[in-house]
């Protein structure tokens, strides 16, 4: 009797345990409740709590448009200002952020005084701090620049230079312009790096070019083969440029989505960089097992497989750099160091998710995400947990570690599997000195580097505080045996007299 | 006196304890005189099955104290996907394979050692691990990587150390020459590629030839019922 009701406890128990585990899986719209996750130190994803939530989504009826969106492809943002490409319809479209909502302002489509003066598929947009429109209007062959009422004032055409393929169309796509007016732009066909203009319209080179590598094996393949089989094989090309986008500090930051997966295994591809002055590239990862390169886990029984293809990027202002994955329609925000503070997105129809996430930008906090395919701004507000992360960095980065030790702790109230809150907690005891607190703290996310930094310092202190024993302790561990061996000599010396 | 221990239990024979003392101390003796040491193992009949198998059992010890205790900077465990009694077979299934082989080849090449020789050789062979090891996983936790040369130098001592007692235990016991003993050694290892071949041939025979009957046993369930 009594072991038939155990038997019934027991079964009841596993079966609310099964429905508990097909309930953590899929919530109840059927969707994966896996919206923001990280990694662990072993590559397993740890969900985690929203870090951005939509605010709002603008598309062409939100906005009032007469004509709908077209497969736009580019946006920026400037103070309260979005401009979005409309590339299919030839045109831009300025919306303004005001009393927390999103008006259309205009609709430009002509350049006044330009040759010609409308645009033909414009694929991206830059407004200068003065309010200049630079334009990348592809397949009018030109980069136009105009003022804020849309009067030409200038177009950067295709580079004279030899070092140009006279053969080639001049079809740019994607351009930053620096705070002194230098353009670069990106440049379909031209895998040299970014076209660099100066302000006053001179094409002066390139700049970010990949540098070509040498490969023995293929160099040893091609001796043996024909020069068909040469021909059909891809030549050493160096990659191109996805997107770019340039940071407060003028700092271009580049993506690229043209790499060969085992490249990106042994960490050679970086898909993501951080160009300077001169073209190289000076991103810092700190995390050698995991650098940013978007996705971890590849997923290969899935329907979306294989690696990320980062398709744009953006900067906060408090540098943190978001990439977006046009593959799984994915953020992933990462720190200076380049260490992910979260990923969310995915694939999908409802808010939040894409079909052809195409562009990303920020206005402040928030970020902006443009969808091709949908013809729609998502715009993303971060939550109280993200907010708390930032809080934390920027502190840390201030120097106030007590203050963001404090703050990481609420981080961790939030998200107990949040490893970069554990190493944020043990960085700042580190800087206050609390070594053995520190090492707690960079034990759980294996973070061997700081703890054996933490340790070192543990250790001289623990040694310091113990010397006096220490010292006791070798002295008497040499002095005992000399005495013992003096004794017994003695002894032995008296007992032959 | 045979008779008399045959009767009596191991465990309260004082001459088999002590015995058994002096062999596992004999261990230690062949770590440094490894030529005169294995020689005698087997030749004087100085080392026995039991102390065999108490180094045996701390190797595996001391393999899954290194798992648990090695400081994380040193060695990265991921425990969800440990299982205890997998490490232990992963250490002792190539040793007993290589024992088998060794066997295999050497009984028909005139060696001298039985197959318990060859293991109690292997065995006392392999104790520089946990002689070596087993201080290490203190001092993973006293130093950081920076220091961490320490602990690899010393780590791969242990194995270096314990591969050139394997070659001469294994001369010694057979009473090969140097040339004949890499010879079989490469042989053995050979043999243990063979071994497994045909134990993985047989388990799949055996799985097919079992799924053959299930389902032979289902079409008759189905079609007479």
């Amino acid at each position: 009797m009594r072991t038939k009701g155990m038997r019934r406890i027991a079964a009841l128990l596993l079966t609310a345990a099964l429905l508990l585990l097909s309930t953590t899986a899929f919530a109840a719209d059927g969707l994966q409740t896996r919206y923001t996750y990280t990694y662990d130190y072993w590559f397993d994803i740890r969900e985690s709590p929203d870090a951005y939530r939509v605010k709002t989504v603008l598309n062409s009826t939100m906005l009032g448009l007469d004509k709908p969106m077209r497969s736009p492809q580019g946006m920026f943002v400037s103070g309260d200002y979005i401009y979005i490409c409309d590339t299919g319809n030839n045109r831009l479209l300025e919306v303004k952020h005001e009393n927390s909502e999103y008006k259309l302002v205009r609709v430009i489509d002509t350049v006044i005084g330009g040759t010609p003066e409308n645009f033909s598929t414009p694929q991206d947009v830059f407004v200068d701090k003065a309010g200049n429109i630079y334009v990348c209007d592809t397949n009018n062959n030109r980069v136009v620049m105009m003022d804020k009422d849309c009067n030409f004032i200038k177009s950067y055409e295709k580079p004279t230079d030899e070092t140009f393929d006279q053969n080639l169309s001049f079809l740019p796509s994607k351009l930053v312009v620096d705070v002194s007016g230098r353009v670069f732009a990106l440049c379909k066909n031209v895998n040299k790096g970014l076209i660099k203009y100066e302000a006053d319209g001179e094409f002066t080179g390139y700049i970010g070019a990949n540098k070509v590598k040498f490969d023995m094996i293929d160099y040893i393949w091609k001796l043996f083969s024909t020069k068909e089989q040469r021909s059909k094989q891809e030549s050493f090309v160096p990659t191109e440029y996805d997107n770019i986008y340039m940071d407060k500090k003028g700092f271009i930051y580049a993506v690229t989505a043209t790499f060969a997966v085992e490249e990106l295994l042994s960490d050679t591809a970086n898909p993501i960089r951080k160009l300077n002055a001169i073209g190289n590239d000076i991103l810092v990862k700190s995390n050698v097992r995991q650098p940013p390169i978007g996705e971890l886990d590849w997923a290969e029984d899935a329907d979306i497989n294989g690696p990320s293809r980062l398709i744009d990027i953006t900067v906060l202002d408090n540098e943190t750099y978001v990439a977006l994955d046009r593959v799984r329609g994915r953020l992933f925000g990462y720190d200076t160091r380049g260490i992910m503070f979260w990923a969310f997105g995915g694939s999908g129809n409802s808010d939040g998710y894409f079909l052809n996430a195409v562009a990303i930008d920020h206005m402040g906090n928030d970020l902006m995400v443009l969808d091709s395919i949908e013809c729609s701004v998502t715009i993303f507000t971060p939550t109280e947990y993200c907010n708390l992360i930032y809080t934390a960095n920027d502190q840390y980065l201030r120097g106030e570690y007590d203050a963001s030790a404090d703050t990481w702790r609420e981080v961790l109230k939030l998200n107990g599997n949040y490893d970069q809150a554990f190493i944020g907690v043990g960085r700042s005891l580190l800087r206050q000195e609390k070594y053995g607190e520190a090492m707690e703290y960079f034990r759980y996310p294996r973070d061997w580097k700081n703890y054996g930094e933490a340790f070192r310092l543990y250790r001289k202190e623990w040694v310091e505080q113990n010397i006096g024993w220490i010292f006791a302790l070798v002295a008497a561990a040499m002095v005992v045996p000399l005495v013992v061996g003096k004794v017994k000599k003695i002894k032995a010396e008296v007992n032959k007299s | 006196m045979t008779a008399m221990s045959r009767k009596r239990p191991a465990i309260l024979d004082k001459q088999w304890w002590s015995r058994y003392g002096a062999s596992l101390r004999f261990a230690f003796y062949c770590l440094l005189h490894p030529f005169d040491g294995y020689w005698d193992l087997t030749h004087e009949k100085r080392g026995s099955m039991a102390a065999a198998n108490t180094i045996m059992f701390f190797v595996l010890l001391t393999r899954i104290l290194t798992l648990e205790f090695t400081n994380f900077q040193f060695m990265s465990v991921n425990w969800e996907y440990v299982n205890v009694f997998q490490e232990c077979l992963s250490l002792l299934l190539p040793l007993i394979v290589f024992v088998t082989a060794n066997w295999c080849w050497t009984t028909l090449f005139d060696g001298k050692g039985t197959f318990k020789d060859i293991y109690v050789g292997m065995c006392y062979s392999i104790l520089p691990y946990p002689l070596i090891q087993l201080p290490l996983i203190l001092l993973s936790n006293v130093i950081t990587t920076e220091e961490g040369a320490f602990y690899y130098v010393f780590a791969a001592l242990s194995l270096i150390w314990a591969v050139y007692l394997i070659v001469i235990a294994m001369m010694e016991i057979h009473d090969y020459s140097v040339g004949k003993t890499f010879l079989f050694t490469i042989m053995s290892l050979f043999g243990m590629l063979i071994i497994i071949f045909l134990l993985l041939l047989f388990l799949s025979l055996i799985s097919d030839a079992i799924s053959y009957f299930v389902s032979l046993y289902r079409e008759i369930v189905f079609r007479l019922f």
